[in-house]
């Protein structure tokens, strides 16, 4: 970096970088030479330049968008460097003749910025970000503004104004609400088709009726003279309620709920062909092939192990915290990660037909979740048949007394009584909520998790983790008190193995003095022998030492002799998350925890919650059994989980959260994620969705009895377009208001 | 009283004008990233490199 004059990267900030200095092996990224990758990844070229976007997960400071854009220093055939901080994205414009693609992929890497590129770059283009709904509000907004400003002559002087300059206001009026009519209302046209479509009554069905009838009615009315028509109350709805839902809708640009395996996977690996390693892409990878796995790589396809020695961590995939060895012949699964040196495995299966990836297709996860109609839905339609029913008496009434008046006040019915009131409280509403959870780190897909959140009826938990977080680990010695040299000689010898529970130990009893172990043996899932300090030392399981695991077991016990005595044990427990017994305590549903790690944290977990159910060594096929024997039987399921053992029984639940660490977005398709710290708050956070509700319902009842007073007009046939005029837009700013200050306080009250 | 329309005419080109930016602006992109333009205007350029 000196070299390139771009030192000043350390005068930016205290702490620039993470030193994310992993050494790089050195054909990690040759796959980017490949034709049909590049063609995938790059997004246009012409016969200069190449322009391409790569996700950097590292970036997080404004040192590192500095570094980034002034990556031409460090390799000319870069031209531009254009970061997204939000979506953690650059877009890079580089000369192909003067580097390649290859070369930028590394040069990012050796700076510490490694591009994430996963199988999910691969074929499927991200859709760019609609932002129809933000063109529809500002011509909302404009013709509504216009249209107010227009109207106000009618309003106070209708008697005094010159029929000629009336008459121009009115025809600019319906002019101006033309767009707003055609192209901003196609927001709630849309969904109301599709609910026509499917049979089923929602509540966007009576708003585009009391759109469509406030324009025909005012389009009379201006071009018969009769009136000004309602062009500023229909305008101001369809404003209020466009901002209602690009409220609710808001996307949290930094975090994706749609992961599947693909996103997990790498989009190329080495397949050994005549004893040279050739890039290839994944989904061409076939059965019989050999493929290369790179230390701390992770396994794409099932395989029989033919080189090497395996040390497989399988955390991600079944939730085991221990990692597992396995010898040449063996069948190793996709999911895992190897985590010494480097393996060659024969593929069985396709990656497509592994067993991880099968999960993915199975029919119950197929397609989209169906969705639960919402309670707004259900009230709307109680509304319509009201509203209907006024109407059919109305007209009777003026049927018989006044048949003049059928026109007039049938129409003024159906706009008064358009439930946007109730659209607007729900949008709001949950507008507001969904930002007040995001406050408090719980990031929830769309509104509709609100309400399945509030319905949950049982509630099942991951372990590893979720209860417990992840890598580390309590370590406690049991035995006679240890003196310093064999202290120190322990530590010496765990040193000396790459077993998990060795470094633990190694840890737990710090960096060792002297570094010389004789006659050292290690025998693989025993334990290990050696000397140091002249002591002979036998570390490992009950087996291997020849001494009795304890009674009452609590986590993986590694026994230690000493000069052939027994000295003592070490008990390796996970550690839970801080606050999670209290948790657990205060919440009243029936509770299940779903573990692929082995029974030995049973009786820890029992103690925290005497009540729940506990199952040990589930597969990820158990796991999403169980949340459908469950939904049989008519529960709501919430379940909360992390990584891709979860991934089933997340996408099958009625909510599934998962959790998240340090910001790392690497989470499993869900309907919300949660930071992991914050999961204390969990009985909180259901309790303020159930408020939502609450909040929804009172709204609603505070704006009928705006609806009341405009319908006392309407069914007398005299509502004049001011009396609209002021009963709208004041129901709706005072909803909002309302709706806010309702949720703030609640999110106070409930989430300290 | 025929100035009104002038003047309505005036205020509906600049309402317009606006209505037209803002579009402009959304379809740029100013609203995706608001961190990195608010800091790369921060950063100093090295003349002298060599």
């Amino acid at each position: 970096m000196n070299e390139n004059g771009l030192c000043a990267y350390y005068e930016m900030n205290e702490r620039p970088g993470m030193a994310q200095r992993v050494p790089v092996r050195k054909d990690k990224f040759a796959f980017l030479e490949d034709d049909k990758v590049q063609q995938q990844l790059i997004h246009f070229q012409d016969h200069q330049q190449t322009h391409v976007t790569f996700y950097i997960p590292h970036i997080h400071c404004s040192s590192c968008l500095w570094l980034l854009e002034n990556l031409h220093h460090l390799d000319p055939g870069i031209q531009q460097v254009n970061v997204n901080f939000t979506r953690k994205e650059a877009r890079i414009i580089f000369h192909q003749q003067q580097t390649s693609l290859r070369k930028v992929a590394e040069t990012l890497t050796s700076i510490g910025y490694e591009p994430y590129i996963s199988l999910q770059d691969l074929g499927n283009k991200k859709p760019a970000v609609s932002r129809r709904l933000i063109y529809q509000l500002g011509v909302a907004g404009f013709c509504f503004a216009n249209i107010m400003l227009l109207s106000f002559p009618e309003y106070f002087s209708s008697d005094h104004m010159e029929t000629g300059m009336s008459q121009a206001f009115r025809y600019l009026n319906l002019a101006l609400s033309l767009p707003v009519f055609l192209f901003s209302a196609q927001a709630f046209y849309a969904s109301a088709w599709k609910g026509l479509k499917h049979g089923f009554l929602n509540i966007d069905i009576p708003i585009v009726l009391a759109i469509v009838v406030t324009f025909v009615r005012s389009l009379v009315d201006v071009l018969s003279g009769a009136g000004a028509g309602y062009f500023d109350s229909m305008t101001g709805i369809v404003l209020f309620m466009l901002i209602g839902r690009i409220l609710q809708d808001k996307t949290y640009q930094g975090l994706s709920f749609d992961r599947d395996y693909t996103a997990y996977f790498p989009i190329a690996v080495s397949v050994i062909k005549d004893n040279k390693e050739i890039p290839t892409v994944l989904p061409d990878v076939k059965a019989g092939d050999t493929l290369l796995v790179h230390h701390q790589e992770l396994v794409p396809a099932d395989g029989i192990l033919v080189k090497g020695k395996a040390m497989i961590d399988y955390s991600f995939v079944t939730g085991e915290s221990q990692p597992v060895t396995k010898n040449m012949g063996e069948l190793i699964y996709a999911g895992g990660r190897q985590l010494e040196g480097n393996i060659e495995i024969l593929t069985i299966r396709e990656v497509a037909q592994s067993y991880l990836t099968s999960l993915w297709n199975r029919d119950e996860l197929k397609g989209d979740k169906k969705q639960k109609a919402s309670f707004i839905h259900l009230a709307g339609q109680y509304f319509t048949w009201v509203v209907l029913c006024i109407a059919a008496i109305t007209t009777i009434y003026w049927g018989i007394f006044d048949p003049s008046k059928i026109w007039p006040a049938v129409t003024a019915i159906l706009i008064i009584a358009c439930p946007c009131a109730l659209l607007l409280a729900a949008s709001f509403t949950n507008g507001h909520i969904l930002r007040i959870l995001s406050r408090h780190h719980l990031y929830l897909r769309n509104a509709q998790a609100i309400e399945s959140l509030a319905t949950t009826t049982h509630i099942v938990f991951d372990k590893t983790g979720t209860l417990t977080s992840r890598g580390e680990a309590q370590v406690t010695w049991h035995g006679r008190p240890l003196s310093l040299p064999e202290k120190d000689a322990i530590a010496t010898l765990t040193g000396q193995s790459q077993h998990p529970a060795s470094k633990v130990i190694q840890s737990f009893l710090g960096q060792p003095f002297s570094s010389t172990v004789a006659h050292f043996t290690e025998q693989t899932g025993q334990g290990i022998e050696g000397t140091a300090h002249h002591l002979r030392i036998r570390i490992g399981n009950a087996g291997w030492t020849g001494m009795q695991d304890p009674a009452d077991q609590q986590g993986s016990i590694v026994h230690v002799k000493i000069n052939r005595q027994p000295a003592g044990y070490f008990c390796i427990r996970n550690s839970y998350r801080e606050g999670i017994e209290n948790m657990l305590q205060k919440l009243k549903y029936p509770l299940t925890v779903l573990s692929g790690d082995h029974a030995g944290e049973e009786r820890a977990l029992h103690a925290m919650m005497p009540d729940a159910t506990l199952h040990f060594r589930q597969q990820p096929d158990d796991k999403l059994n169980y949340i459908l024997h469950l939904q049989q039987q008519g529960k709501r399921v919430l379940m909360i989980g992390d990584g891709l053992n979860d991934a089933g029984a997340l996408k099958q639940s009625d909510t599934g959260i998962s959790l998240t660490e340090h910001n790392n977005n690497f989470t499993p398709a869900s309907d919300g994620i949660l930071e992991g710290s914050q999961l204390e708050k969990l009985p909180a956070f259901i309790r303020f969705c159930k408020m939502n509700k609450r909040i929804i319902l009172f709204s609603f009842a505070y704006s009928t009895i705006y609806n009341i007073t405009g319908l006392y007009f309407a069914v007398q046939g005299i509502l004049s377009p001011l009396t609209a005029a002021v009963l709208m837009p004041s129901s709706s700013i005072s909803l909002i208001l309302i709706t806010y200050g309702i949720s703030e306080w609640a999110g106070k009250r409930l989430l300290r | 009283m025929s100035v009104i329309f002038l003047l309505l005419g005036a205020s509906l080109s600049v309402a317009l004008f606006f209505l037209v930016a803002f579009i402009w602006s959304v379809k740029d992109g100013q609203y995706e990233d608001d961190y990195s333009p608010a800091h790369r205007m921060l950063f100093d350029e090295k003349i002298n490199n060599d």
